[in-house]
């Protein structure tokens, strides 16, 4: 049986009107965003520069893409139609009608909806990691910069050895499947998963200690939500059953955290540093107040802006090395559909079809180039102020 | 000056004792070891039959031990040969010792590489040797490229110019190897076919059609992050009084840029090219994987795919040593080319 195509304009029309529900929504935001720019603070900002606006486009695109993947894709990314093998872009499956827009890859998957549903998983990953990265970073290099001395030495130490170890070694040391069956990727994402906990603890206690009606709730909360959390994640306990993460995810998670919170670290005590000579830091320690409370309530939102365009640029290069991981085949599944894993796949085939390597590419460069372009708008935005 | 850079070299030192040894622990252990005993001995063999050969050619003595004879500090012993029970090699391939001898990374022996059936000397220099060419011909592309790209851009601060070169930089720092090395392979090779989409054949004789894939992917990443320094410290100087000044005196536009500016604007992007090092590593494992090229990073995949357990050491300790020694040229550096730090 011969596969039918349709032109290359409907396929353009065809990928178009496939992501309408993202459409919609990206008009809803950028229309709202732009109507309320002025009461939107550093957010609104963006919007005074083409540079900003791109940025703040791609990154929504890529975010309701993933949110409407399933509308968004119209086959399942895993499932195998034998007919559409190799396909080229715009072959029509037979028996549903549907058209394989961006054509089939070599086990005759439907390389459009793979594309889709990878946003996803980085999507989820790559935001999350950093923010873990970024409470590690926090919570330990504000005391490294603001007492100095031994904690400081003992950290930065530590700090130094991990990056002085090249990403690609500590992967391959780090994520391969045997070491699942140790408990060092458990481990480490106890002591990791801990940080948010510890912070936001100490984040309420230096607040509001001396007024208990809003200690206890506060206090509370977090150790419920982030104690339930931490049993989902880390010992697979939860009561509830909704908070679960499989072990390969886990063991990636664990290493892309560990791989980018010295960084962070890096420039939190860099700019703990710096922020610790300002006058109000003096004021606050000649009030009396405790140490954690002038870091994490003088200091760290006098930091937010590079931490902010940082975080930024991190999740891109997050992104990056999650297409690393996948690339080398450590981690992921074989078959899933994300951007990194796509790429390894096609690009050993690249001498006889070049379709299926072009849209998982295309699509990671893409998202990472919109969130640097959203960080370099940041950047520029918060030096006016 | 030299006391810094003694304390320096110290701290350098026991980082890499540190690292070594985290690495000597995550590649020892057990499923790794398990792994290595499989793909070492014959199909179908007992659990028994494994752990016999795990034992016998010293893989269960105590970690501590085993390190220190890695790293030569302790004799290495010759494993008992199960059959006549005296002293044998321990792999007959690598001409071990049969009588205990001190002979690890200190006297210059870097072990004996299970997968290649040859010392690790004998695999990892070559494959450095390859990627150094690799190295050369990324960075006399690169550093050129980069430099001037940041500075036509940070000549005109706000400039259309700027503007473009700023927005191609950034997309270029959002390009990995992996995304870079895909799309030029497709329109390279497979579309125009002026290039080869495989280095393979550049072992034999490097040449402009097997060899510009691989240094272009690599030299992408790179170009954009030091152009952007560059920019940066380009923009920073040219505010400077010292700029006005020459500028008022009457000297021309150009003219200020080359005697002036350039001089005080190349010290920062110094750094970043020495800094640049550690991600050039990974990079080169990508783009070795992907055209194939038999260099280092090739290497580092053979042998962490493989748990070769020497030659994956070797190659961590070689990429330990490249990125410390290149933070510590940086700093050096950085203070020899600054004259205010260097008075201090």
């Amino acid at each position: 049986m011969q596969v039918e195509y349709i032109s290359a304009v409907n396929v353009v029309l065809g990928v178009l009107s496939r992501f309408w529900p993202v459409w919609i929504a990206l008009v809803i935001v950028m229309g709202a965003s732009f109507a309320y720019k002025k009461k939107l603070a550093l957010y609104g900002q963006l919007f005074d520069s083409g540079v900003g606006i791109v940025g703040v486009g791609i990154c929504l695109f890529w975010l309701f893409t993933a949110i409407f993947a399933s509308t968004i894709s119209p086959f399942d990314p895993l499932a195998q139609v034998p007919i559409m093998k190799d396909v080229l872009p715009g072959g029509i499956e037979p028996q549903s009608g549907l058209v394989y827009l961006f054509g089939g890859d070599k086990l005759a998957r439907d390389v459009f909806s793979r594309m889709v549903y990878g946003s996803q998983i980085v999507l989820i990953i790559a935001p999350a990691a950093t923010g873990f990265a970024l409470m590690v970073g926090i919570t330990l290099g504000l005391p490294a910069g603001y007492y100095g001395g031994k904690i400081d030495t003992v950290l930065s130490f530590l700090a130094n050895l991990v990056l002085a170890f090249p990403v690609i070694l500590l992967f391959y040391l780090l994520v391969t499947p045997g070491i699942m069956d140790t408990p060092i990727p458990y481990a480490l994402a106890g002591v990791f998963f801990l940080f948010p906990i510890i912070f936001f603890s100490v984040l309420f206690w230096t607040r509001y200690k001396n007024r208990p009606d809003r200690i206890y709730i506060l206090l509370g909360l977090t150790l419920v939500i982030g104690g339930w959390i931490y049993l989902g994640l880390v010992f697979d306990k939860d009561p509830l059953h909704i908070v679960h993460i499989d072990p390969n995810q886990l063991n990636i998670f664990v290493a892309v955290v560990f791989a980018s919170s010295p960084g962070v670290f890096r420039i939190v005590r860099g700019l703990t540093m710096d922020i610790k000579t300002r006058d109000y830091v003096a004021a606050a320690q000649t009030r009396g107040e405790s140490p954690w409370y002038i870091m994490l309530w003088e200091i760290l939102p006098n930091a937010r802006g590079p931490l902010i365009v940082d975080a930024c640029l991190r999740i891109g290069y997050t992104t990056i090395l999650l297409g690393t991981l996948g690339y080398f085949g450590l981690g992921l599944a074989p078959e899933s559909p994300d951007w990194g894993t796509a790429i390894k796949d096609a690009s050993r085939l690249l001498r006889s079809f070049i379709h299926p390597a072009l849209p998982p590419t295309i699509a990671l460069m893409s998202f990472v180039l919109g969130l640097n372009l959203l960080a370099d708008s940041l950047r520029e935005q918060s030096m006016k102020d | 000056m030299l006391s810094f850079v003694i304390r320096r070299l110290g701290t350098m030192a026991l980082t890499m004792l540190c690292l070594t040894m985290i690495v000597f622990f995550l590649i020892n252990l057990e499923p790794n070891l398990k792994k290595l005993a499989i793909s070492q001995t014959e199909m179908h063999t007992s659990a028994e039959q494994l752990e016999g050969w795990l034992a016998n050619h010293g893989y269960r003595q105590n970690f501590f031990v085993r390190y220190g004879q890695w790293l030569g500090v302790l004799p290495k012993q010759p494993v008992t040969d199960p059959t006549t029970g005296k002293p044998a090699q321990r792999f007959t391939f690598c001409n071990d010792p049969v009588v205990p001898t001190f002979s690890g990374v200190i006297e210059g022996d870097f072990g004996c590489s299970t997968k290649f059936k040859a010392t690790v000397a004998s695999k990892l220099f070559p494959a450095l040797g390859a990627t150094g060419i690799l190295m050369f011909w990324v960075l006399a592309v690169m550093v050129p490229i980069s430099l001037l790209i940041g500075i036509l851009a940070g000549m005109r601060e706000g400039s259309r110019t700027d503007r473009v070169l700023s927005v191609a930089s950034i997309a270029s720092t959002a390009t990995p190897e992996y995304v870079s090395g895909v799309i030029f392979t497709v329109i390279f090779a497979s579309w125009l076919g002026w290039l080869n989409g495989s280095a393979a054949s550049a072992s034999q004789g490097i040449t402009f059609y097997n060899f510009t894939l691989p240094v272009m992917t690599l030299a992408i990443y790179g170009i954009g992050y030091i152009a952007r320094m560059t920019r940066a410290s380009m923009v920073e100087v040219m505010t400077q009084q010292y700029i006005r000044t020459a500028r008022l005196k009457g000297l021309s536009f150009g003219s200020v840029v080359v005697k002036h500016a350039l001089r005080n604007a190349l010290i920062a992007p110094f750094t970043v090219i020495m800094l640049q090092f550690p991600w050039l590593l990974t990079g080169v494992v990508i783009v070795e994987v992907m055209f194939r090229y038999q260099g280092f990073g090739y290497t580092l995949v053979e042998a962490a795919g493989n748990n070769d357990i020497d030659l994956l050491l070797g190659c961590s300790l070689v990429s330990v040593f490249i990125v410390l020694i290149t933070q510590l040229i940086s700093d050096v550096g950085y203070a020899f080319l600054n004259p205010r730090i260097r008075v201090q």
